[in-house]
């Protein structure tokens, strides 16, 4: 008999007794174990879903934050730059201004030194040639000229007209004390005869005269009675001549126009003779063209 | 020349007796017992577990999913039996490498028990699942003249059951003992492999089997015909 019905009953009952065994200590533990793992690695999957959400979330904060500071710093680069290159205009325009300033100040006092130069030339040139002229003339005075500017005295003298005549005469009538005649050297006796004539012919009576000598007169005769004054001398050519000289120097001063450079001033000596020589030409020239045209 | 392990008797006391067959039995159960013990003592729950941990999960796993795959919903529900059956034949054909081992599976008794088991296994399980009337109406399907056959049927399963394995373990421990008088080198070696290989498929077989029958008599109202599944 192959069964043993003994053994079959024993192997049944260890075989039920192993079935429990193997699920207390083998399926149940293991089952347990694997259920733990799965449910740790679904958690450990949910949270690195919800880190990698929020790690999403971050990063698209992150890139809005970024692009929104992108765009501030743009913002700010360009308002900088525009800020930078007003600045540096206003900087620009006030340099220039300044520079201009200086430029304006420093032409100013350019010509201004300029100018007081040349003024300061002009009129050290002046003196130095009217000096040069009365130191000429004085050396030249000598009784011949004296005798000279007698005889152009008296000529003067008998050629005085109208008003001048009526007034000399009338001052030498009213006057107490007789009239002064004043030269450079004494003249002499033919002179003063001279002289005393041509005064008594000019004024047709006899004329008292007294006859001085003064130092200041540069080379010239003069005649003074009560207030009016008959004279020649070279000190009176001068003297009109430094006036006229004088006032046309202050002229080219004054209206001088603010930028006109320093080398555009006339010559030192220029306008005077400029003056003497336009003289004829305006009184000549004119005229003649004048009558030219019309015929 | 004995036939079974069950003609080695150790001690006998009236009915009692203690055979090679029982003897051997305990000594798989006690391997299996302390090994699991052993192993399943210090389990990791985490990611980081041991070689034979991870050995027994795989293994454990595997029965579950092939449980689930044969069409048992709850796998654990039917893990305890069918997984043990499994491992038993599986461990009891792999013992066979030792030398002078015995299996018990090469016992008619043994496979008879097994057997038995599996006999009245699938009709706990079909009550449990869909009740007496339903589980015992299954029996007149498709009409009340198969409730015969369906008997024979349902204890013809079973012997063939437990003589197709006993056979196949029996054939296999025989055929080394015959080889080892013929040709005792080399191709003893060769037919232990292909032992071991007859036996785990045996193994297989007869879980898979036992899966399936537990199937039709738990599969409720099933539209498709009660099958005897036989090899």
């Amino acid at each position: 008999m192959l069964v043993d019905w003994f053994t079959v009953g024993a192997q049944l009952l260890n075989f039920l007794i192993l079935v429990w065994l193997m699920k207390r200590f083998l399926y149940k533990p293991i089952l347990l174990a694997v259920d733990q793992r799965e449910k740790l690695i679904a958690n450990q999957l949910a949270d690195a879903a919800l880190k990698k959400a929020e790690a999403l979330k971050e990063r698209e904060e992150f890139h809005s934050k970024n692009e929104e500071f992108d765009q501030k710093r743009r913002d700010l680069l360009s308002k900088a730059t525009e800020e930078a290159k007003t600045e540096r205009l206003r900087l620009l325009e006030e340099a220039r201004t300044a520079a201009d300033e200086l430029t304006a100040k420093r032409q100013q006092a350019l010509k201004n030194d300029a100018q007081n130069l040349h003024q300061a030339i002009v009129r050290r040139t002046q003196e130095e040639v009217f000096e040069i002229v009365r130191k000429a003339l004085k050396d030249l005075a000598s009784t011949s000229l004296e005798e000279r500017m007698a005889d152009v005295f008296a000529r003067r003298l008998q050629e005085l007209s109208g008003v001048d005549k009526v007034e000399l005469a009338k001052a030498l009538k009213t006057a107490n004390h007789p009239a002064v005649v004043r030269s450079t050297f004494n003249l002499p006796d033919a002179q003063r005869a001279l002289i005393q004539k041509a005064l008594n012919e000019a004024l047709s009576s006899e004329i008292q005269v007294q006859f001085e000598t003064a130092a200041d007169l540069v080379s010239g005769i003069e005649l003074t009675a009560n207030g009016q004054k008959v004279s020649w001398s070279i000190a009176d050519y001068l003297t009109s001549l430094e006036k006229a000289v004088n006032e046309l120097l202050n002229k080219q001063v004054q209206p001088e126009p603010p930028h006109s450079a320093p080398d555009s001033a006339p010559p030192l000596v220029a306008p005077a003779v400029t003056a003497v020589a336009e003289l004829p030409n305006d009184s000549a020239e004119p005229p003649t063209r004048v009558k030219e045209k019309v015929g | 020349m004995h036939l079974s392990p069950d003609q080695i008797i150790f001690w006998q006391q009236g009915i009692f007796k203690l055979n090679a067959t029982i003897a051997n039995t305990w000594a798989l159960m006690l391997l299996m017992v302390i090994g699991s013990i052993l192993i399943t003592r210090n389990l990791s729950m985490g990611m980081e577990r041991s070689r034979w941990q991870n050995l027994l999960e795989i293994v454990v796993t595997s029965i579950s999913k092939q449980i689930e795959e044969v069409g048992l919903s709850q796998p654990e529900k039917y893990l305890g039996f069918l997984g043990t059956l499994f491992l038993f034949l599986a461990c009891a054909t792999i013992c066979t490498a030792l030398p002078g081992y015995e299996p018990p599976t090469a016992s008619l008794s043994t496979t008879v028990a097994l057997a038995l088991c599996v006999f009245v296994a699938i009709p706990f399980f079909g009550i449990e699942e869909q009740g007496v009337s339903n589980y015992l109406k299954s029996y007149l399907e498709p009409t009340f003249i198969m409730l015969p056959f369906n008997i024979i049927g349902e204890l013809s399963r079973t012997l063939a059951l437990a003589v197709r394995l006993f056979g196949n373990m029996m054939s296999g421990a025989m055929i080394i003992a015959i080889l080892l008088t013929i040709t005792p080198f080399i191709f003893p070696i060769v037919m232990t492999v292909l032992g071991l290989l007859t036996g785990m498929v045996q193994a297989y077989i007869f879980s898979v089997l036992a899966a399936v029958y537990i199937v039709a008599a738990t599969r409720v109202r099933s539209p498709l015909p009660k099958t005897d599944a036989k090899q």
